[in-house]
């Protein structure tokens, strides 16, 4: 576990929560990432304006944030077509689960939908079960 | 009006709680998906902190009768595991185990990313459009109404 960051976890979940928190109680909707922007193209025209403004937050200030410290580490190796895979995946799957790592993992969880456990317990699952084969199975 | 500023207000926070946790590294994420190498359980804790607020939130949420800049709650209104459900969740966590991104941290991350954050997002957008495109006959699976509703 020599990588493991407890505190800056921490930190940022807290921030994450106050942000579904105050979308919630505030606007009364889930800060789940895929539906805010998966429902962008049919939503009505007076759903459209905050989700463009949660999004313009969402951008802008990790922005921000990289031109005060400095740009945070963004590694990653998958090649090419492993990339345009896992986007599609990652997209029609979340639209079509109802949700992602934020919708059912944080918001769903919080109020105990059952949906929202089994969806994280499943794309969990999911996520070691690839990275089992990617990296000890197919890559040694 | 307001609406718009404490949405934006959300994304902000939301997108600073991604850097902040480093989420928005993919080599962090399949950290703690490879349960078998050098386990990260970082992860684990970012969820952690975000229920300690949202879980309350959600709590306090039900005892409103609306929320303090609109006029109700949308809340999800299917309650059954389907295979819908199942599917669209092992899909994505293939997705999200392939490459260490789930939508939020890859948006996130556009501004600073390389060219493939944005070809990961790009494609994220198409499947996303690919599903609106056979989906576009089903009614919305969100109901509006005064009252969060009990899972």
């Amino acid at each position: 576990m020599a990588n493991f960051t407890p505190v800056a976890s921490l930190l940022g979940g807290l921030l994450i929560g106050l942000a579904a928190a105050l979308l919630l109680l505030a606007n009364g909707r889930i800060a789940g990432i895929s539906g805010i922007v998966g429902n962008l193209p049919t939503a009505r025209t007076n759903d459209i304006g905050w989700r463009l403004a949660f999004l313009a937050g969402l951008l802008a200030a990790p922005l921000l944030y990289a031109a005060v410290s400095g740009a945070p580490a963004v590694r990653f190796d998958a090649s090419t077509p492993v990339i345009v895979a896992g986007g599609l995946l990652v997209g029609f799957g979340t639209r079509l689960g109802g949700g992602c790592t934020s919708g059912h993992g944080v918001c769903g969880m919080a109020r105990l939908s059952p949906r929202s456990l089994a969806a994280t317990g499943l794309f969990m699952a999911a996520g070691f079960a690839t990275v089992f084969v990617t990296r000890h199975l197919v890559g040694s | 009006m307001l609406r718009l500023v404490t949405a934006l207000a959300s994304g902000a926070l939301f997108g600073l709680g991604l850097v902040v946790s480093h989420m928005v590294d993919p080599a962090k994420v399949l950290g703690f998906l490879d349960l078998a190498g050098d386990w990260d359980p970082s992860l684990a804790l970012v969820m952690l902190g975000a229920l300690v607020v949202t879980a309350p939130a959600y709590a306090f949420a039900r005892r409103l009768r609306a929320p303090l800049c609109a006029d109700g709650f949308a809340s999800p209104t299917a309650t059954r595991v389907d295979h819908r459900l199942a599917i669209g969740a092992l899909m994505f966590g293939i997705g999200w185990g392939l490459v260490g991104y789930c939508p939020g941290p890859a948006l996130a991350s556009i501004g600073f990313g390389s060219d493939r954050t944005l070809l990961f997002v790009v494609a994220m957008l198409v499947g996303m459009a690919i599903f609106a495109v056979l989906n576009r006959d089903r009614a919305p699976s969100v109901l509006h109404h005064g009252t969060v509703r009990q899972p």
